[in-house]
């Protein structure tokens, strides 16, 4: 039992967004109203978004802005700068999960428009209809 | 323009006609569909330039903006690579002709809004095939994703519905890619393909690995509808209106075929799949064989020639995923072959049907009948088509198929073998009796066009007939090909270690 209790304390940043994830599967599959998918959509995707960035982070490290001079004359100790490729990476999936929200939200309201509900199992009654 | 970066105009052409579109189709509607063809005619010549001078000199890597790898963003224009991108363009290009004309039926002053996405779908793509970074790999896909989103979204009926389902199937799958990326890049610290390449065999831990892998594959079978990830497909692409579904429906799913076979084989090797997991490709191929059955029976309930096409793409996707995961090099060139094959015969079926909708409408079977004589030209490429989805001789899906079958019964995988030849007899079948139903069935006498004795011939118009017949005659010469195109381009480009 502290075997595992440790595990999850020494590696709680990816048990966070294991959980968070977990949250965001269950909205996408189990809710009934399309909002709530598209919510817990975008919980899935911020899971793996702060997956990526606590892999970056260091114990202690700094911010990756570099002294131009001091770089050339010391070189650079990588141990205390935080990784700033994964926060790049992320700037880029939260301009997709921007985009592909924008787009859910704009077929959502031509959704309700057409069938004036949001809840998939009326939608699905009036289909048939 | 030094012919070395001539597929950079061939990607890049397609993105400013998306924007120049946009703005001249404001003002004037009519110079939207040249230019549509115009950016697409230039993006199709620059790529059979590239593919002609890979056949010639061999491939190459090409480094965006001068950022050296593994750092910058690397493009890898080889065999694989510059086959695709010609397949891309010359699909493109031939499903606009027919797009222009049914797309100013159906959405009148919305056509530039539908060209602009249908451009940017068609870059994307372009990127999708070229690209050698496992996270570009993932931008791509949204940006093709998300306009094939739009497009399908402009359709009539339900189809909203149907591509909000598909918005949150899609997203999900490019998650579990982006998940699995994450690992990958946790592992070994890099994104470009050729350095992950070299990094992987010398890692150890061996779970963590293996959960990317699964991660990353899972998210592209959902993404390119593999069963039973497929659900999505059926819906979006029978509501897509018809411009849209003779461009998504040829290349989504094959361009997707193509990014696993990437990454199987320059991220990971064939070693680390088929060796060092040895069983998991008995499950894959089994998956694979269940899927084409499965696809194939639920293609025979349908009512519709629209609905029964896209099931049978479903059963497609099983025969190449199942094709790659053969694991030896018969089927492996058959997978290849068939992603070529599949593109153009699912293009021809395509706008076969857009030409019929284009006067007809609606496509179920009953009001399929009497159509030989109403639209020969048509239906005689129609019967082409569904020629090559049975795998008859002279056309090119005999002979992809014939590939997969030796490979199957190579790897001993009977299962797969058997479905591949259930699945043909159920396409003769499918194909035999939409036949039956347009060539032998009189039409109802109250239905439009037709009298006692002459039947009007009443040919969608010159602009839907043409690529329709292009397309065609490309199944048989694709077909006759063959043989060249297996030894000059498909074997050069089989992964090391096949």
């Amino acid at each position: 039992m502290d075997a595992i209790l440790s595990e999850i304390i020494a590696k709680y940043n990816y048990w966070i967004y294991v959980v968070l994830m977990m949250i965001g599967f269950y909205a996408m599959i189990g809710k009934n109203n399309l909002v709530k998918k598209l919510l817990g959509m975008n919980i899935f995707q911020t899971a793996i978004i702060l997956m990526f960035i606590s892999s970056g982070v260091k114990k202690g490290g700094l911010i990756p802005v570099l002294d131009k001079q001091a770089a050339l004359e010391h070189g650079v100790n990588s141990a205390l700068i935080n990784n700033p490729v994964p926060h790049v990476l992320m700037l880029t999936a939260i301009v997709v999960s921007v985009s592909v929200t924008g787009v859910a939200l704009a077929l959502m309201q031509r959704i309700y428009r057409r069938y004036g509900t949001l809840e998939e199992n009326e939608i699905l009654e009036k289909m048939d209809r | 323009m030094s012919p070395t970066n001539l597929h950079m105009y061939a990607l890049a052409a397609p993105l400013i006609g998306a924007f120049a579109v946009m703005v001249v189709g404001r003002y004037s509607r009519r110079a939207v569909a040249p230019l549509v063809l115009g950016v697409l005619s230039f993006s199709f010549a620059a790529a059979l330039t590239v593919f002609l001078q890979v056949l010639s000199g061999g491939g190459f890597r090409y480094v965006v903006g001068n950022w050296l790898a593994p750092y910058g963003i690397e493009l890898s224009v080889d065999h694989l690579g510059s086959l695709m991108q010609l397949l891309v363009s010359g699909v493109a290009l031939t499903a606009s002709v027919s797009a222009v004309k049914s797309v100013a039926k159906d959405l009148e002053d919305r056509q530039h809004l539908f060209f602009t996405l249908y451009l940017i779908l068609i870059a994307g793509l372009h990127g999708l095939v070229l690209t050698a970074d496992a996270f570009n790999v993932y931008v791509l896909l949204e940006i093709a994703s998300i306009t094939a989103y739009g497009l399908i979204a402009l359709g009539k009926g339900r189809a909203v519905v149907s591509s909000f389902n598909y918005v949150i199937m899609g997203s999900t799958g490019a998650c579990f890619y982006l998940l699995g990326i994450g690992y990958l890049y946790i592992l070994t610290g890099t994104l470009n393909m050729a350095d992950l390449a070299r990094i992987i065999p010398t890692l150890e831990s061996g779970a963590a690995l293996a959960t990317a892998f699964s991660f990353c594959i899972v998210g592209l079978w959902i993404k390119m509808a593999f069963f039973p990830l497929h659900v999505w497909l059926p819906n979006a692409y029978s509501d897509m209106p018809d411009g849209a579904a003779v461009l998504v429906a040829p290349l989504m799913t094959k361009v997707t075929i193509y990014l696993m076979i990437r990454f199987m084989f320059s991220i990971f090797s064939p070693a680390y799949e088929f060796i060092q997991h040895a069983g998991v490709q008995q499950i894959v191929v089994g998956v694979a064989a269940v899927g084409i059955v499965c696809a194939s029976a639920m293609a025979l309930a349908q009512k519709n020639l629209r609905r029964m096409l896209t099931y049978l793409i479903v059963a497609e996707v099983g025969y190449m995923v199942g094709g790659v995961w053969l694991a030896n090099a018969q089927g492996m060139t058959g997978a290849i072959l068939h992603i070529v094959n599949d593109a153009l015969m699912t293009l021809c079926l395509f706008l076969a049907v857009s030409a019929i909708a284009y006067h007809e409408g609606a496509l179920d079977f009953h009001r399929l009948r009497g159509l030989y004589r109403r639209m020969p030209v048509t239906m005689a490429a129609f019967t082409v088509g569904a020629l090559s989805m049975i795998g008859v001789p002279p056309t090119c899906g005999f002979f992809s198929k014939w590939y997969l079958i030796l490979g199957g019964i190579e790897a001993g995988q009977w299962l797969y073998v058997g479905a591949l030849i259930f699945s043909s007899l159920v396409n003769a079948v499918l194909f035999f009796r939409v036949i039956e139903i347009a060539y032998f069935r009189m039409p109802d006498a109250d239905a439009p066009g037709t009298g006692h004795g002459a039947v009007q011939v009443r040919e969608a118009p010159a602009m839907m007939l043409q690529p329709l017949v292009v397309a065609a005659a490309a199944l048989i010469g694709v077909g006759l090909a063959t043989g060249p195109l297996v030894q000059h381009v498909i074997r050069v480009a089989l992964p090391g270690g096949f």
